[in-house]
């Protein structure tokens, strides 16, 4: 085999918080040949992102190399002059981050963007690289791709923008791209056709490439070869196929296993009971944007109904009309057989208690300059008038609850917590009311999958000792078939299939949920092939259009 | 683009309403100054009827809310009144009174002039320079330079207008007499002399106003150079300066533009010791002498003009930062 495209050797860095330099890399090696795709992957805090930046001789700030080398065609890239590594960036090494919403620039159009390298490193001129643009955004299947290019970037969906960078990135034909989690923040039927497009266009130009992700079913449909990183260190690394087959290390095991929780389903309420919540016809719009239409589905004590669907179906407005901050415009809110005040104004102490929330976001959820036992004491107050003594008492008992020992965390700020400890005094603000119902809003999906499966598992164990009813808001199939007893699946503000978790994900489905269903990455290397093979290419088209 | 003109129309009917309430505090204001016209010109001689007759013949018997009716109908129509200070009273020189009439447009429209002059000029040097500032010390930001145009450009704001003034007049007047140090301008000048006589009080002035238009741009630049676009711009292997004036800059134009407008009106209004200190004949000079000799329709009609000056220009810049955003010049 010829020498590498990029070698790196050795690899040593490091980041500064406050005043000192914590590792971030140790002392990684890596090889990739032209045309090849490397998996990395790991948790959040691995280093896979800084590895990947490092690969082109770039560090954030407040990120140093600290010692080792990154050798790109021979080229030394860590010693090397700016103006050199700047000669190589957008024109042999180009970069597809992880949100393309944030990373295209807001001022200016797309295509614009897409010939700005191409133009500044010489490699064509504006108009043939326009062309060029058009080409590109046709065979990524982008709709229109002849008006496309001249949008802004907020006039264009996710998916969408997600192809244009990909598009982007390919326009000075470089030798290697770096992909960082390209489809993260995507629903998993959108991901398909980014993934579909990306390996395309990587095989058609033989481009290398490394492939960041903590999704291992998505690694595992696009690198030849994994490495697994934890904290700065690696692993292991293999072929893909071999890696899936048999991992070697006890952290890529634990890795796999993940996937594998599952809470057996519970028996059906009899038929006739009240629910504890019934959303009866209800219809919201905001502003005279209409979002939910007619929707219907009951919540019955101890259980958990997971409401999924793509984002902007209606999942999140459908908790905001529960929780009475959006007033519907038709239909109500039924708590234990009485209808509840439309806005949460007019709702009585005693109700707003009942129904309480959780939020994806645990980082802007939590006041920064309160204290745990400040964030969890305040709704204790607020609700059960407890204080001094009986207050903090019940504070450490609700730290007891969420697992989390009192002496060591009461004290603590939300930015001295961990991704999944934060989720946990919101889970802990949340029972402070001593609710019957709480709305999950895609709690886990900011969390790596390791401390998303510890809060899976701690909900479990909250609903089984205090009675407990869950509205489990996601769009994560697999959290749907952890966590749930019932399933409601919704798209464009309605619901269009509900039952049974295990009656749902046995065929046959409404159409769409089998869409959903399908479009779940798996484990196995083939199955983006086949489902390719399976649905037709025309119809991934179809499904993008469907989107706009 | 039917949101945007409807914004638009907002912020412009907002202007007019401000406008008509600062009209009645300038009213009230100027109301409450103590002393009067009838007296201060009288002086020693102010018998009782000489002031009674004055104070009629200017209707200032009148009670405030008519007198203040009457001024806002005026002005409506372009009618500012008439100075008191040039009028000659008809209890005094009989039936051919109003001959020698002096409308308040007519002592203020030079002046203002003037000003505008001034401040555009000022403008011309200061918005350009603040901008290049800023722009280069976001690009070379913590290093020598950028802390010395920040500590340059903060001691040139803390000083007083009048020590900056009479500094630039020792090295650009007295000691390398390359400018006049006196701006005596007057009608008929060339363009080029009236620049040449104005170009000390504008240097001066740009040193007052450079530093908060030039922190201000640094600072939008350096808040928006952590944002993932901008790592893309540098990942393509741009030019940091690219990066900086291409990537960075049109995303942070809203508030300087918002800041380049507050130090306009800052110009147009507030230059009265620069003024004094180079004999300029501006709007600034005219409304202190108004003020000291209670020539009330010239300090109103001033003060009109100078909030009218703020309300438009910050209009201005909302409606420029509004157009800066792409999400409201190109909706979905």
């Amino acid at each position: 085999m010829s020498a590498p495209l990029l070698k790196i050797r050795d690899l040593w860095i490091e980041g500064r918080s406050d005043e000192t330099w914590n590792p971030i890399i140790n002392g990684v090696n890596l090889d990739l040949h032209r045309g090849e795709v490397l998996g990395l992957i790991g948790e959040s805090g691995a280093g896979k992102s800084t590895l990947g930046l490092a690969a082109m001789g770039f560090t954030r700030d407040g990120v140093r190399i600290r010692k080792g080398s990154v050798e790109f065609d021979g080229i030394e890239l860590v010693k090397a002059p700016a103006a050199t590594r700047r000669s190589l960036l957008g024109k042999r090494i180009a970069y597809v981050a992880q949100s393309a919403a944030a990373s295209f620039n807001p001022a200016h159009r797309l295509i614009d963007q897409y010939a700005e390298a191409p133009v500044q490193h010489g490699v064509m001129g504006r108009k043939e690289s326009q062309a060029d643009a058009v080409e590109l955004y046709r065979r990524l299947r982008l709709p229109d791709p002849e008006e496309i290019g001249f949008r802004y970037p907020h006039q264009v969906s996710g998916g969408q923008l997600q192809r244009a960078m990909t598009a982007m990135a390919m326009s000075s034909r470089p030798d290697l791209i770096i992909f960082d989690e390209p489809t993260t923040a995507l629903d998993v039927t959108t991901q398909i056709e980014v993934l579909a497009a990306i390996r395309d266009i990587v095989e058609q130009f033989d481009t290398a490439a490394i492939y960041i992700t903590h999704d291992l079913a998505v690694v595992a449909q696009m690198a030849d070869r994994i490495k697994v990183l934890l904290r700065g260190d690696e692993v292991e690394e293999a072929e893909t196929r071999e890696m899936l087959a048999d991992p070697k290390e006890e952290y890529t095991r634990s890795l796999w296993a993940v996937r594998a929780y599952k809470r057996p389903q519970k028996p059906l309420v009899p038929r006739g009971q009240t629910p504890l919540l019934r959303v009866d016809g209800v219809s919201a719009s905001y502003g005279r944007t209409p979002v939910l239409h007619n929707v219907h589905f009951d919540i019955h004590e101890g259980r958990t109904v997971a409401v999924v669907g793509e984002s902007g179906s209606g999942k999140s407005t459908a908790a905001r009309c529960i929780t009475g901050l959006l007033p519907p415009t038709e239909g109500t809110i039924e708590f234990m057989g009485e209808a509840l005040p439309a806005d949460y104004r007019r709702r009585s102490k005693d109700q707003l208690r009942q129904i309480q929330m959780i939020y994806q976001m645990a980082d802007t959820a939590l006041n920064p300059s309160k204290t745990v036992a400040q964030l969890i004491g305040r709704p204790v107050q607020f609700y059960s008038g407890l204080r001094g003594k009986a207050l903090r008492a019940r504070v450490d008992d609700l730290l007891e609850q969420i697992e989390l020992e009192p002496e060591t965390y009461r004290d603590r700020l939300p930015s001295e917590l961990s991704g999944g400890q934060k989720q946990r005094v919101g889970i802990a603000r949340a029972l402070a009311a001593e609710p019957r119902f709480i709305i999950c809003d895609e709690v886990t999906s900011a969390l790596d999958q390791l401390v998303a499966e510890g809060i899976l598992r701690l909900l479990a164990n909250l609903q089984d000792k205090l009675g407990l009813s869950y509205m489990f808001i996601t769009h994560d199939l697999a959290t749907v078939r952890a966590i749930a007893d019932e399933v409601v699946v919704m798209k464009e503000g309605e619901v269009v299939e509900q039952g049974a978790k295990d009656d749902m994900f046995r065929p046959p489905h409404h159409a769409y949920t089998d869409l959903l269903l399908s479009s779940v990455p798996e484990m196995d290397p083939d199955w983006l092939t086949n489902l390719l093979a399976e649905r037709g290419v025309g119809n991934i088209g179809e499904a993008a259009t469907d989107k706009m | 683009m039917s949101t945007l003109f409807r914004i638009i129309l907002q912020r412009l009917l907002l202007g007019l309403l401000t406008l008509l309430i600062v009209s009645i505090v300038i009213f009230a204001a100027v109301n409450m100054l103590p002393g009067d016209f009838a007296e201060a010109v009288l002086g020693q001689g102010a018998t009782e009827e000489a002031v009674t007759a004055i104070r009629r013949d200017l209707g200032l018997d009148q009670p405030p809310v008519t007198r203040y009716l009457e001024w806002l109908g005026g002005a409506l129509q372009g009618d500012l009144g008439t100075s008191f200070a040039k009028a000659n009273f008809a209890s005094f020189v009989g039936a051919d009174a109003g001959s020698g009439l002096d409308t308040v447009a007519a002592q203020i429209a030079p002046r203002f002039a003037n000003t505008l002059f001034l401040a555009g000029v000022s403008a011309a040097i200061a918005v350009p320079v603040s901008l290049i500032l800023g722009v280069l010390a976001a690009l070379y930001r913590n290093t020598l330079f950028d802390k010395a145009t920040n500590i340059f450009t903060l001691s040139a704001i803390s000083s007083p207008e009048f020590f900056l003034a009479y500094i630039l007049i020792l090295f650009l007047a007295v000691l390398n007499p390359v400018l006049p140090s006196l701006s005596n301008i007057y009608q008929g000048m060339s363009f080029a002399e009236r620049l040449d006589r104005t170009l000390l009080p504008a240097l001066t002035l740009t040193l007052v106003v450079t530093a908060h238009m030039m922190r201000m741009t640094r600072a939008a630049i350096i808040n928006l150079l952590a944002s993932p676009y901008i790592e893309m711009a540098r990942l393509k292997g741009l030019s940091p300066l690219r990066v900086i004036v291409v990537h960075a800059l049109p995303n942070a134009l809203a508030p300087i533009i918002t800041v380049i407008a507050l130090n306009l009106a800052y110009l147009i209004t507030g230059v009265v010791v620069v003024e004094v200190v180079f004999v300029y004949p501006g709007i600034g000079q005219l409304f202190v002498d108004s003020v000291k000799i209670r020539d009330i329709p010239v300090v109103q009609a001033s003060c009109l003009i100078f909030a009218g000056a703020y309300i438009l220009l910050n209009l201005v810049a909302d409606i420029m930062s509004i157009l800066s955003n792409p999400r409201l010049r190109h909706p979905k």
